[in-house]
């Protein structure tokens, strides 16, 4: 029988982490204007190069910061109760295994995808299933991007309850740059994943009314 | 699809579609104690709450680890900082068995204690200062409060700046009140004569210039938690 390319929970899932990730983004980048440094009091760090530079309001969520740090605080939930959901169905359907990275299946596929794709190779990789090689890398460092924003705002959340964890990540200041900078490394996945949709326009049919996996590509 | 399984399919999707734009009324950052956002904050109240160990201490720094003191924010309500009025002493009250009134002198006849942690702003900053003073455990001994009383209300001079705090916190043993920072006695910027000071709550549950201590068996509220800040507000 065949696969559908995006089962339902993956579409549902997918669609509802769009709506939560830019509430948490907007609303966090409205708590970021209270404070637009990184670093702590009288020693912030030099390497920033937006220090005091807040983001444009358009982009912001809450109104104001207790607006936003209410709805950052409740939304988050929802955030870590979508990516539950999903990442379950990922482990029990089987479904990892077509879409997480593994280097010895992956990797020379990977590499072979991104030469063709910056045009320095003309033949193109053969097809491997569902996703290549460098989807399969991306998808999973994003995936693995999940847990890194979720502790890292738990430790800037609870810096005393939560002592390891927030010594773990380097205490609470480095905790912040770690949250600021996977929503930074979120965005620009956000905008290569737009553009590559743009280039292969089935794959939103695939992620909205869902179609089954086309037989050429099954592994 | 046969036409009652599709009427049923568009009734639930009308329905989902009423619920999210519910959603959306429900949250309004104006009105953060409403709608979804308010049932959210007592969810996360509930969690803080559950997180807070009354006996775990925030690391104590080094003093290399001190912000300069030109560095370390000064935030006041008031147009000018405020001057203690003339003859200044802190009430202790509500349910105790002894009200006190304390001089800056009485306090300092008191245990003092050093306590050398990272401060929390809610706006994201931290910093890091020593502070000397008394533990409010200590103060609470002294008048005899009533555990009856689970909140503890802090009031200030400086434009009627309050707080109210859950009593664990407010005995937690780095919640002090200060008198000394850095060594030296406490500047009118950062809250003379007398300060709350803690490990475990963001700045803004710090009252400064303080006037009063009240144990209370009621919460009440606070100037920015008040205006939509979180009341627990633990860090």
């Amino acid at each position: 029988m065949p696969r559908p390319a995006q089962p339902w929970l993956v579409r549902a899932t997918h669609w509802a982490n769009l709506v939560l990730l830019t509430v948490m983004a907007g609303s966090g980048l409205r708590i970021l204007v209270a404070y637009p440094h990184l670093g702590p009091k009288g020693a912030e760090y030099g390497w920033y190069p937006l220090q005091g530079v807040s983001p444009p309001l358009a982009l912001t969520v809450g109104g104001w910061l207790a607006g936003a740090r209410h709805w950052h605080f409740a939304f988050a939930w929802l955030f870590v109760a979508n990516a539950v959901v999903y990442l379950v169905y990922l482990f029990a359907s089987g479904e990892w295994r077509r879409r997480l990275f593994f280097p010895r299946r992956d990797a020379r596929n990977a590499w072979d995808t991104v030469l063709h794709d910056l045009r320095l190779r003309k033949e193109a990789p053969p097809p491997v299933g569902l996703y290549n090689g460098m989807q399969r890398l991306t998808y999973t460092a994003v995936l693995a991007m999940a847990p890194l924003v979720v502790l890292s705002g738990l430790a800037m959340y609870k810096p005393v309850q939560l002592p390891r964890l927030t010594a773990l990540l380097g205490g609470y200041d480095v905790a912040r740059v770690i949250h600021l900078g996977v929503l930074a490394a979120l965005a620009l996945f956000t905008v290569v994943h737009v553009v590559q949709v743009l280039l292969h326009p089935r794959t939103l049919a695939d992620m909205t009314v869902g179609r089954d996996e086309r037989p050429e590509e099954v592994s | 699809m046969s036409g009652s399984t599709r009427r049923v399919f568009l009734a639930n999707g009308l329905r989902g579609a009423g619920l999210v734009a519910l959603g959306g009324l429900a949250c309004d950052g104006n009105r953060p104690r409403a709608g979804f956002l308010g049932l959210m904050e007592r969810v996360n109240e509930r969690f803080e709450r559950a997180l807070f160990d009354p006996s775990r201490l925030a690391p104590e720094l080094g003093e290399d680890e001190e912000t300069a003191l030109e560095d370390f924010p000064k935030y006041k309500i008031s147009k000018e900082f405020p001057v203690a009025p003339a003859g200044w002493a802190l009430s202790v009250g509500g349910l105790v068995a002894r009200p006190l009134t304390l001089s800056v002198a009485d306090l300092q006849r008191m245990p003092r204690t050093r306590t050398r942690v990272r401060h929390h702003c809610v706006e994201g900053w931290s910093a890091v200062a020593s502070w000397d003073g008394v533990r409010l455990a200590e103060i609470a001994r002294a008048a005899g409060a009533d555990p009856r009383a689970r909140y503890v209300e802090f009031r200030s001079f400086d434009a009627g700046y309050f707080s109210s705090w859950d009593l664990e916190s407010a005995l937690h043993p780095q919640t002090i009140l200060a008198y000394g920072m850095d060594g030296d006695p406490l500047h009118v910027e950062h809250g003379a004569p007398l300060r709350l000071y803690s490990a475990v709550k963001l700045g803004y549950k710090m009252v400064k210039y303080l006037t009063a201590v009240n144990f209370l068996p009621v919460r009440t509220g606070g100037y920015w938690e008040d205006r939509g800040y979180e009341w627990f507000a633990g860090v």
